[in-house]
This record gives structure tokens, sequence and C-alpha cells, in this order.
């Protein structure tokens, strides 16, 4: 692993407005220690049946593709835009009006011209134009036309993976060209010459065959929640047992399994826990379908589908009524946008109804599936929930809008509502880098891997950007997210730009503000700091 | 073809519009409107082809010479000296506004705002 | 090199009905064949475009959300940016058409000191407006050259573009605004370092073609006139069919304008404009926000093979059982027949 920068000097030279002298075309990419992700394990393929290009690194002067790579490669590209009407029109109509060009957290991290969306896209289309038309093939350059050559697939493998599948710069379109669209179908289309990243796939390789991205046994996700269990009998003097695998539960509860296991994803799960059992719901969780998240999302289609069967063969083996997901931003993108589609129909659900409201969530009719914010919400709302937002008053809040919940799911006001409700310091960050225009964390889409420290932490510059400005003006000391992810990502982010400000989800807060029934007095949070006015206590 | 019904009527209305001089005739194909030209005189003051297109800059200079500049008389290209005045001297031959002007300018959607202050000989020959 | 190789490209269009017509003196062939030619290719072309789109299944429903979804009663969802209802979709596509509404909301990103700022730069936007829509009216104004009795639409369209009065005949509005809108796009492109860095040659040339279009109409406005009469027999004769070459004298800036919009004609369906027509099978903007509340059917989804709870529990028993977390033994019974 290289030596990353200090953050002063990150940055240093950026200029946004300054292009290189040679044609985009001409530009190698770099292959230097922190650009780049190491290529996939050979085993991870042969195990997931795909194709392998055996030991080799992008770093390789010469890959060992095999013979027909091109072929293969025209195969499928052609193959991606018979069945995706987006792909084949993205790759039509862009103007290159560059109204996207400034939009991608990468681009203003790097200043590098392959990381505005349109040229991103750029990589692809202009190897449509010069392999499949005529005119493409005639005026070459001009018109924005290159043969595929190996060089040109090195870049496909440096900048489709260089990219969060973010949305923002759909947002902004005026066509709604979506490049993350076009980065998932190029990764897709990548593995089918085997080239795939070690750090994506890893996960999916455990989640296919244990259950979860962690890779985490039955037993050890038991063994787990104990170990939380007992942190929330030291904090509020209650027993709490989670029921596994139970058969008849009225709820499914499925969570990213970084909620089981990772520091400050547990907080978070501390936090469902206490609510569920604040409210006594009849619930689950599934050590089979132990992962809400879904690494084959943005690897390959077909994975992801492989995945997420197993939640709904658990919803129908444990004869639950509706499904309830935990804060987690792909997965919501993924189960929001797709699962419908590949799942469904849910005959054998019912439609979700909160038990203790009563309220039916109409929105969930057909896909019975119910984001656990907009669970909560309605709880709040229905005054069902004892709460004491002063036990939260050690902390200043600000929200990271996820990016895949925000412009996959349009979920804003649910985790706001909440927030506003279980604390008293909520500050927003500014207006343009919040909502449907937020910045990624910089590391999404499997790319939150060590050796990629360097891209990451400009990726997620405007992000902690936007945070350390409220963190200098209003003293925010906590980022809170919906994701899985994010509080993984967030969390190196914050660490490398804005070092006082911690990561949480919405449900830790909820947790530390709910009043239990038969609690003793708490002392301190989920993550036992001392609550305003307890320093001394503790 | 997927999402067919409304992709045809997408087709349609493209249709409809970009092809909207097709539609807007149909069924009425008609001999353009003649403007009809004096009988006795063949020439008019400058040649046929100059006046056809530039009639409206050549009134536009009579009337700026004569109004701001009090000038009179126009002199030709062949030297033949004529009044500056659309009613005495263009309507004396042309003497038919409708017939002649307006065939064309309705035709051609110009509404030019001489009639303003002008009269056409057809209204002349009503005061009379 | 781009920009010039589109000027090159401009001035060989330009030159070939010069010598066209003013030397060889293929009158008919400029005004008539080549005018039925291109809008064949424009009208088969982008029919073709559109049906091709068209064979491709959108498989997945992949709003784009802008705002906030429908959801719970209490909280109120944004129609037009996460549509959940086909009319809050016409709406958000009547939105994005013809006002740019996802250009309105441009940014401008620059650092100021060590902070990122980001300020509204709505001239993008102004500028497109003001080309697109002159380009309409303008579009429309012409059809008074097409149509024997011209609607009063036009008419009124035409009388409200020249309100001014200035000069005779007097200047369209549209005629400024258009040049104005134009002038500003290519610009843009050869002073914004982004965008000059991105543009092609096919990004150049359309604007300078369209410019050169509304120039030379312009010059034939106010400058040097055509006879407009011999004009609308000919143009007449095109759009009913009834081609022939009138009488009177067409003038040859008039060959160059209907050449030039003739190539733009046929350029038309192989080039990035198509995006006049692709902008309606957006599916990030035409589909509705309602992925949980209905079915969206993928024609080619098939079944995957993937790791079955029976499987799974066989892998894991001993630990499961270790553990005491339940075996199912009837589900895998069920699941084995
Ligand atoms: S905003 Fe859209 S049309 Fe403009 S350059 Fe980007 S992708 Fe192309
Ligand atoms: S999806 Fe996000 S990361 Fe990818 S190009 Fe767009 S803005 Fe950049």
């Amino acid at each position: 692993m290289s030596k990353l920068p200090k953050p002063d000097q990150l940055l240093q030279g950026l200029d946004l407005h300054r292009t290189p002298e040679k044609h985009w075309m001409d530009i190698k990419p770099d292959f230097s220690p922190g650009k780049y992700c190491y290529a996939v394990d050979p085993q991870v393929m042969i195990d997931m049946g795909r194709p392998n290009l055996g030991k080799w690194q992008p770093t390789d002067e010469k890959w060992p593709l095999p013979e027909d790579w091109k072929e293969r490669l025209l195969k499928a590209i052609r193959d991606r835009m018979e069945r995706f009407r987006s792909f084949k029109l993205f790759m039509d109509i862009c103007v290159r009006c560059g109204a996207c060009a400034d939009k991608c957290h990468f681009f203003l991290g790097t200043g590098d011209p392959k990381n505005m969306p349109v040229l991103r896209a750029e990589l692809i289309r202009s190897v449509i134009k010069g392999e499949f038309s005529f005119f493409g093939r005639l005026f070459g350059r001009v018109a924005g036309a290159r043969p595929l050559t190996e060089e040109v697939l090195k870049e496909w493998y440096m900048y489709f993976y260089q990219c969060t599948a973010c949305r923002r710069c759909s947002v902004f379109c005026p066509y709604g060209i979506d490049t993350a669209e076009v980065t998932i179908i190029m990764r897709d289309i990548l593995h089918e010459l085997g080239i795939a990243l070690d750090w994506a796939m890893k996960p999916l390789r455990n989640s296919h065959f244990i259950g979860n991205h962690l890779g985490l046994q039955p037993h050890t996700i038991k063994e787990n929640i104990e170990f939380l269990m007992s942190d929330i009998a030291e904090i509020t003097g209650l027993n709490i047992e989670v029921p596994i695998n139970k058969k008849g539960a009225e709820v499914l509860f499925v969570t990213p399994s970084a909620d089981f296991f990772a520091d400050p994803g547990i907080y978070t799960f501390m936090g469902y826990v206490l609510l569920f059992h604040h409210i006594g719901l009849d619930y689950t969780i599934s050590t089979y379908a132990s992962e809400g998240g879904n690494f084959g999302f943005f690897n390959s289609i077909e994975f992801a589908k492989k995945l997420h069967s197993k939640i709904y063969e658990e919803a129908k083996r444990l004869k639950v009524k509706w499904i309830l997901g935990g804060e987690c931003g792909h997965q919501w993108r993924f189960w929001h946008q797709y699962h419908g589609t590949m799942f469904g129909p849910f005959d054998y659900l019912e439609v979700p109804k909160s038990p203790i409201t009563g309220t039916v969530f109409e929105h969930a009719k057909y896909h019975k599936a119910v984001h656990i914010c907009e669970f909560t919400a309605d709880l709040i709302a229905h005054n069902k929930l004892k709460l004491d937002p002063s036990r939260n008053d050690h902390i200043v809040v600000t929200f990271h809008d996820s990016c895949n919940t925000s412009r996959g799911m349009g979920i804003f006001e649910e985790p706001r509502f909440i927030l506003r409700n279980v604390c008293n310091n909520f500050v927003e960050m500014p207006e343009n880098t919040i909502r449907e225009k937020t910045f990624c964390c910089g590391s999404g889409s499997g790319l939150n891997t060590d050796e990629y420290m360097e891209i990451r932490m400009r990726g997620g510059f405007p992000r902690a950007n936007a945070v350390e400005f409220v963190h200098k003006n209003y003293g925010v000391n906590t980022l809170v997210a919906i994701c899985a992810i994010d509080r993984a990502t967030l969390t190196a982010l914050m660490k490398y730009w804005v070092p006082d400000v911690v990561v949480a989800g919405v449900h830790e807060l909820v947790g530390n503000a709910l009043i239990m029934e038969g609690e003793k007095e708490r002392t301190t949070d989920l993550r036992y700091r001392p609550l305003k006015g307890m320093e001394e206590e503790v | 073809m997927y999402n067919a019904n409304k992709v045809i009527i997408g087709i349609i209305v493209f249709l409809i519009f970009f092809a909207m001089p097709f539609w807007l005739n149909f069924g009425k194909v008609e001999a353009l409107p003649k403007p009809e030209l004096p009988k006795e005189e063949k020439k008019c003051i400058e040649d046929t082809d100059y006046m056809k297109a530039y009639h409206m800059k050549f009134l536009d200079e009579w009337r700026k010479t004569k109004v701001r500049e009090g000038k009179v008389y126009y002199i030709n290209k062949e030297g033949k000296i004529y009044k500056m005045s659309l009613q005495r001297t263009c309507m004396k031959c042309h003497d038919n506004k409708e017939k002649f002007c307006d065939r064309c300018h309705k035709n051609l959607v110009v509404q030019p705002d001489c009639w303003k202050c002008h009269l056409a000989p057809e209204e002349v020959k009503k005061w009379q | 090199m781009n920009l010039i190789f589109s000027l090159i490209v401009l001035a060989i269009l330009i030159l070939i009905p010069l010598i066209g017509v003013g030397v060889l003196g293929l009158s008919s062939l400029f005004a008539i064949f080549i005018p039925y030619l291109a809008f064949a290719i424009f009208f088969f072309g982008l029919i073709y475009r559109i049906i091709d789109w068209a064979r491709s299944p959108q498989p997945y429903k992949i709003t784009t959300t802008s705002g906030q979804q429908k959801s719970l009663s209490w909280i109120k969802h944004s129609r037009l940016e996460s549509p959940a209802s086909s009319w809050e979709v016409y709406l958000r596509m009547f939105f994005e058409v013809f006002l740019f509404r996802s250009l309105f909301r441009n940014l401008r990103a620059d650092f100021d000191g060590k902070r990122l700022i980001y300020g509204s730069a709505k001239w993008l936007w102004l500028g497109a407006i003001l080309f697109h829509f002159s380009f309409l009216v303008i579009m429309i104004r012409h059809l008074r050259f097409f149509v024997n009795e011209v609607p009063s639409f036009v008419q009124k369209i035409s009388a409200v573009d020249s309100f001014f009065q200035l000069g005779v005949p007097p200047i369209y509005i549209t005629d400024i605004l258009i040049l104005a809108g134009l002038g500003f796009l290519l610009l843009r492109r050869l002073v914004d370092a982004k965008v000059n860095y991105l543009s092609y040659a096919s990004d150049y040339f359309p604007l300078l073609l369209i410019i050169s279009i509304a120039l030379t109409g312009i010059l034939m406005r106010l400058y040097v006139k055509p006879d407009l009469y011999a004009i609308k027999q000919l143009t007449y004769g095109l759009a009913t069919f009834n081609p022939a070459l009138p009488k009177g004298n067409l003038s040859m800036l008039f060959y160059i304008h209907l050449f030039l919009v003739s190539s733009l004609a046929a350029y038309f369906p192989f080039s990035k404009l198509v995006h006049m027509v692709g902008v309606f099978f957006s599916p990030t903007r035409n589909m509705p926000n309602d992925n949980r509340m209905s079915r969206h059917i993928n024609p080619w989804e098939y079944p995957v093979k993937y790791v079955t709870y029976a499987e799974w529990q066989e892998k894991f028993r001993d630990v499961l059982e270790e553990a005491g977390i339940p075996i199912d033994e009837e589900w895998t019974n069920v699941a084995q027949k």
C-alpha cells in the first residue's frame, strides 16, 4: 500500500478549470499505488462459476487476455444494448453539454477530466462509434470514435471503478443520462472476461455461500448479537433477546451484516433492537438471509439476483407477513428499484401494516417491504414512542443523504423527521450538498478497499468539505447516515478530513433517546460515552 | 418493440408536427393567388426582378428621402424621372391594392404599414 | 482542430450549391431533388431510430428520484421530482422537455480557498432555452412558405415576433435571440476549458450549421432580398408534392440556405441531435417512482440458481445445532419434493 499524502497536501495544485494538453484518448491510465484497486483473485471467480484471467494485476504491462477477448467484449456490448434500453439510449443522446462535468465528486477531488461523467460514458461511447458505426470509423477521432484496444480496456478498468454509481450526474443531465447505469453495465461487461475487483467480489462470494458479505456464520451472528445484548443490558439494565430464524413471526427484519459486527453499525443495530423491544414487535432476523446489501448490484446483475433470492425463500419459509429493511443505501436502491421486478409477485406476503399504529404502508402494497425509517417515522407521528431527545444533547448532528436512497428511492423526509424528534441539535449541511444533490462518501459500490485510499479520500472530499463547514460553524460532531457502507467509509473519510466527527446511524440516536420500560437511569449512550450532565457519573 | 402503444402515438405526434405543411394543405391544394399586373404598362420603375425582391426597400427609401430630405423626384437607372409617391406614381399603374399588393402579402403573411397613412386606390374611388 | 474541421465541412457545404447551381446550373437538383431526399432521410431516419430504441426493453424501473418519494400520507411527496402516478410523470416530462428543468438546476463548483462552493449557473439553461424556443418559433413562422392560406396562429406568431417594427421589413425578435443563444453555446465550447476539452467536431458542426442557416435566412430577410413569391411557389409545390421550378429568380443565397437546411435534416437522425426524440425515452425521467406499489415486468428476466435454504442448512447443520438455532426439516423436505 502506498503512503497517503497529508490532507493539506492531497489536493495541492488541483484546478478544476485546467485541462491537459493531450487529447484524452492519448492519455494512459495511471496505475500507481493508491489509484487503482486490486484485481480479483481467480479462485473467487472459479467459485462463482465465472471466467477468470488467472493471477494478474492491472499494473501488468500485458494483461493475460484470451485470444478472442475483443469479440467477446463486443458481443457483450451488443447484448447489453439489446437488453437495456437505458444503455442503448444513453450511448446515443448525450450532447456533451457538460452540465454533468463538475457534478461528480471524483472530478471535484481529482480534476481528472475522465472523471467528468460525460467523458466516463464517452470511454465506451467512443468505442461503440468506432466499432459499430460506419461514419464513426470513417471520421475517427473528430467524431469521437476509436477502436477497442487493450489500452481502452485498461482505461475502462480504471474509470468504471472510479465511479461509485452515485447518480449525482443524472440529476443534472437534461436527458437524465445516468452514468451510474453505464458504469454498472460496463462492470457487468468486464465480468464476461473475468475482470473484477477483489474487494468487491470477496464479499459477494461470502454472501452467496454463507449468507452475508462479512462471511459471518450463523453461530457467529448469534454470538455477536448476544454480545451486543450484554452491552444493552449494561447500559439500560434490560435483558433483551433477539429472535433468530423464528417461524411465524410477523416481520422479517433484514439489514446489512455490518450492523451485526462492525463499529459503528453495531450501535445502529442496538438501536433497532431497543426500538423493537419498546414497541413489542413480533419480528425475526435470519441467519440464512443475513444480508440486506447486495454487492452483486454493482458487479454483475445476475449475481445480485442470486444473492437476494434468499430473502424471499426465507420469507416464505418463516411464513412472515412482510419484510422490514434496515438502514442501508445500495440495499434500498436495489430493493426499491429492482426487487419488485426480479422477485415478484409477492402473493405469499401481506400488505405491510404497522401492528402498533395500524398504518397500512400503501406505498409498499406490491413489494411488501418497508424501510425502517418509514416504519419509525410512522411510530413517532402517532406518538407511540417515549422519547427523550435530551439524551442526544452531547452531540451535534448533521445528516448525510446517501446517494442510493436519495436518487434511487427518494427517502429524504423520514430520517429527518426522526432526527428532529430524537435529538435537539440537528443542523443541515449547505443546501447544494444535501438531498438530491448530496455528495457520495467516495467509496461506494465496492470501492472501499484500503489500497484505493488516495482516490477514496479525493472522491469523498466534497462531502467531507461540507461536513467540515458545519463542524467549524456549528460544532457538528456526528454525521448521521442511513447506510451501512457510509458508516464504514465515512468513518475513514472523517478520520482523514475532519477528525473530530464520528459517524452514526439514525437508529443509534433513536436507541439513545428511547425511554424503555423498566430501564435504569442511563448515564452513557450506546457507545459508552457519557450523556450530557452525566460526565461525573461515568 | 416494447411500449408499442406509446411509441406509435409518439411517432404519430412526430409526423403530425414535422409534416405540418403537408397536413395544413391536405385536400385543398390550389394554385397560389397571382398578383394582377397592369395591362397597359409593361415596365416598372426599375426592372421587374429588382422590384419583385426589393420593392419594400425601394419604397422605404422613397419615404425617407421625401419626408426627411424633402426631395420630390426619383431618377431611375435609365434616367427617367418619377415623382416619389406611392399613391400617385405606383398606384397609378397598379390601380388595385387588393388584386396586386394584398395577393402576395396575405399569402406570405407580410403586414406592411403603408396603408396606415396612405389610401388604397379602391378607397380613393369610394370618396370621389 | 475540431472547430477547424467543422468549419471546413461547413465551407464545403456552402460551396456545393454555389458550384452546383451557380456553375453547373443544376437548379432542379438543388431545389427539388436534394430537399426531398434530405427530408426523406430525416423522417425515415428518425422513425428508424425511435423504433430501434423501442426494440430494447427497459428492464428495470430506474427513475432518478430528485425529490421526496410518496410514502407516508402525512409526508408531502414531490410530484415533479419523484412522480408516483402517470400524470405526475407526464408533468415531469413536460417540464423536462419544454422547460429544461434539469438544466435549470445547474451549479458551478469552485474552490474558495480550501472550501468547495457551488454557485448557481443558469447561463447554459438560458442559452439553450433561447436557442430551442427561437428555433421552434422560426420553424412555425416558416409555415408561411408552405401553406397556401396561412393559418391565423402563424400570422399571430409572426406579428408578435416582429413586434418592434424595426426596419423594413421589420426584424424578427427570434432571429436575434437564436443568434444570441447559438453564439453563447458556441462561445461556451470555446472558452470553458472543461467543455472545450470534451467537444468533438460533431459538437461544433451542428452549431455552426444552424448559425449559418440562421445567418443566410436573416441576410435574405434584411439585405439580400430574394423573390419571395417565387420561393413560395417552389416551397408550396414541394409541400404539396407538385414540385416545379418557378420562373422567377430564386437567388443564390436561397439555394445555400435550402441546401444547409437539407444537410441539417439529413444529418439529424445520425447525430447527437436525436436527443430531440431520445429525451422522451429517458428511463430515469419517464418512469414513475412507484416501484413498491406496482409491478414492472422485465421481458428477459430469467431464473437463477442460488444457494437454497436446504443447501445452506446442510452446510451449517453442525454449527446451527450447536448454537441452538432451530433446524427446519419440514421446509427441506418440502423443497426436496
Ligand atoms: S449532462 Fe447529459 S447530455 Fe450533458 S454532457 Fe452530461 S451526460 Fe451528456
Ligand atoms: S454516478 Fe456518481 S461517481 Fe459515477 S460518474 Fe456520476 S457523479 Fe460520478
